[in-house]
């Protein structure tokens, strides 16, 4: 991470995935729980976006509307122009090419009965790859595990739990180069591992985008981390996005005073913003 | 696999009831080498569990085969002062002429023919004490002489013939036969009734076992997985079957089947479609855990099939659990079966013996009243230990699946 990454604007790209009023409510009458309240937000090509705020704010619930894994109460998603349609099992077959996600526990992502392989076959076969010779299929699968510094004639025919919990996370962004999706969403990926992981992890994402142009959703509650990596944030609590913008403006000039706590409740932070410091210092 | 089939027999409990249940699985098939076949009549009515000769082939009757008397006759065995007395007592109170009486005399056959015929010790006769019992010394002195001279024993070329001062080995008895558990009500032998019915029970409760584990298995993981709509109706379903005893069901179901329909397969599906609700309602709520898990989700992003991810994200992982729930349905499902027999609503069947049907029999013939214990004892000991190995084993899986059980 030592070299510095020239920030291209990404920000004014053509939209590629936008919320008008999302909103998810839980439950009924008077038990009902506004996870996600009317949310409105605009993705570009390229742009790597951060969603900031604490644990229950909904960020993993905005994330599964988002993949749609949970439908929505109210309100529309629009990907790439178009309202979504998820309304039936090719549809979303057909969304999933477009946006993929990777999940914050590594160790939780795998199914621990099935071989390594096929986590990355099935990425081939959903490329359309189906009828690719073997051998053909092996290759891919060694450039793929080659981009994330791992070697594929050493983890075939293994399971995942003979597996660290970075090389599984780096496995994970393997399966992402297979199948280059429109859009990446990645909730909190380096929260399980170590910082040193973190550092490769975060550096194999940028790579990414910037090879294929793919728009990141990174949720994450580490606001410097966030600042370090995103050119755009988005701060949410209890399910509202209470500001947003580029994200120079936003921390450097916070607003809302949620924003302004966060920003506070990171260690060691100094009253000028030290860029220097923020690799070294969030080591949580 | 080969680690998690070490853990398993790792653990004591699994062993114990392993070996147990493997015990009571040997003995079910010893109908095969048993000489007679399950529901062969053997003798007649209850016999304690023993060693007997059959009366047929062994010793010829006593009345029929009376060419016994040595060489001697009967002069040798009894004074003739004795065999006065006895024809004295043949003409007095046995009520028969004095010229027939002589005319026996004559030949021995003939006068111990006669006297066996008349003379009892039931008979009643106005005498003295010291009479009587010297008369009933007499014919016991006779009884003994025409029992044990000569007799034939075995069949065909292997018959011998034993004299009056000679034993009898009981190996050259060829149609003894050994009953280890006597016989039932039927005259049935009770050993090999009884392994079969085992074999039987286990097959019942397996078949039992298999069909409500296979109904809770996919009730439960419909409605753990899909949610909302199917969900609710199932779970409504499962709690109505639930709150409704589930005997009270298995009683009118087996009720209203005829006694000719009542077939052993027929019995385990009745078992079966009632008691599946705890496997669905356990099943479903391991679902609903695993139903947000990251690599369910993974699974549906590569596009798989609800179907295939049912199949392959979530059955592996409650796998275990369904083993263990399969275990104790078969063990319920042999208790089910004998507490329905026991009502006298198992199987109605004369060819199959099951271990319920055993109790009912022998509580229909009193045989606890009677204390004809080997009717039932070990038909209870064997639904015990079959049912106490089912435990054994689930509480053993329970260790090695469930690591906060582990010691």
């Amino acid at each position: 991470m030592s070299e510095v990454r020239e920030r291209k604007d990404y920000t004014n790209g053509p939209l590629c995935l936008s919320g008008r009023g999302v909103t998810r409510i839980f439950g009924h009458g008077e038990k009902a729980n506004v996870a996600v309240d009317h949310v409105d937000f605009d993705f570009h090509e390229g742009e790597f976006v951060s969603i900031v705020g604490e644990s229950g704010s909904g960020k993993t619930t905005l994330s599964k509307m988002l993949l749609g894994l949970l439908p929505i109460s109210e309100g529309e998603i629009l990907f790439q122009g178009k309202v979504r349609d998820i309304s039936t099992r090719a549809k979303k077959a057909e969304y999933w090419k477009g946006i993929q996600a990777i999940f914050q526990d590594p160790f939780a992502s795998y199914n621990i009965f099935h071989k390594i392989d096929s986590v990355l076959l099935d990425c081939i076969n959903m490329r359309g790859g189906k009828n690719l010779p073997y051998e053909k299929k092996v290759e891919m699968m060694t450039e793929a595990c080659s981009f994330v510094n791992l070697k594929f004639a050493e983890l075939t025919n293994k399971y995942p739990f003979e597996l660290s919990g970075g090389q599984m996370q780096r496995l994970m962004i393997a399966r992402i180069f297979l199948l280059k999706p429109k859009i990446l969403l990645a909730d909190e990926p380096t929260s399980m591992v170590d910082a040193c992981s973190r550092a490769t992890i975060l550096d194999m994402l940028l790579n990414l985008r910037d090879e294929i142009g793919m728009t990141i959703i990174f949720i994450t509650h580490d606001i410097g981390l966030a600042y370090y990596i995103s050119d755009t944030v988005y701060i949410m609590e209890h399910g509202k996005f209470v500001e947003y913008g580029k994200a120079d403006e936003v921390i450097l000039n916070p607003k809302a005073p949620y924003t302004k706590r966060l920003i506070s409740d990171v260690p060691k932070i100094h009253e000028e913003w030290d860029l220097s410091t923020v690799e070294l210092t969030d080591d949580y | 696999m080969k680690q998690i089939l070490r853990n398993i027999f790792h653990s004591p409990r699994f062993v114990v009831g392993f070996v147990i249940f493997c015990i009571v699985l040997l003995l079910s098939f010893y109908p095969m080498v048993s000489i007679f076949t399950p529901m062969e009549i053997v003798g007649s009515g209850f016999h304690a569990p023993g060693t007997y000769v059959n009366i047929k082939s062994t010793i010829q009757s006593r009345s029929e085969e009376l060419k016994y008397v040595g060489a001697a006759g009967l002069s040798n065995q009894f004074t003739a002062e004795e065999l006065g007395k006895m024809q004295e007592w043949l003409v007095k109170y046995g009520g028969i002429d004095q010229a027939v009486v002589d005319e026996a005399a004559e030949n021995d056959n003939a006068f111990l023919e006669l006297w066996l015929s008349t003379y009892s010790d039931d008979v009643q006769y106005k005498a003295t004490q010291a009479y009587k019992r010297e008369m009933q010394k007499y014919n016991k002195q006779i009884l003994r002489i025409t029992a044990t001279d000569s007799l034939e024993i075995g069949e065909g070329d292997s018959t011998i013939t034993v004299k009056s001062n000679q034993f009898v080995n009981v190996k050259n008895i060829s149609n003894r036969v050994t009953l280890p558990l006597g016989t039932d009500n039927f005259g049935a032998d009770v050993l090999t009734k009884l392994t079969s019915a085992i074999g039987v029970s286990l097959k019942m409760g397996v078949m039992a076992g298999a069909i409500a584990t296979a109904i809770g298995l996919t009730i439960g993981l419909l409605a753990g997985f899909l949610g909302g709509w199917v969900d609710n109706t199932l779970t409504f379903f499962t709690n109505l079957f639930t709150v409704i005893p589930s005997f009270v069901i298995l009683v009118l179901i087996a009720n209203s089947i005829s006694q000719a329909g009542r077939s052993p397969a027929m019995v385990s599906l009745i078992i079966g479609i009632t008691a599946w609700p705890w496997t669905a309602r356990s099943v479903r709520s391991q679902v609903i855990s695993l139903r947000n898990r990251d690599h369910v989700n993974l699974s549906k992003l590569s596009g798989h099939s609800t179907a295939r991810i049912i199949v392959q994200d979530v059955l592996p992982y409650i796998l275990s659990y369904v083993i263990m729930a399969l275990i104790l349905q078969i063990g319920s499902g042999i208790l089910g079966e004998a507490q329905l027999s026991m009502l006298g609503l198992g199987p109605s069947t004369t060819t199959t013996a099951t271990l319920g049907l055993m109790m009912n029999w022998a509580n229909t013939f009193s045989a606890a009243q009677n204390g004809q214990w080997w009717a039932f004892v070990p038909v209870v000991l064997a639904i015990t230990l079959i049912s106490y190995s089912m435990n054994l084993m689930n509480t053993g899986l329970d260790q090695v699946f469930n690591p906060q059980l582990r010691d």
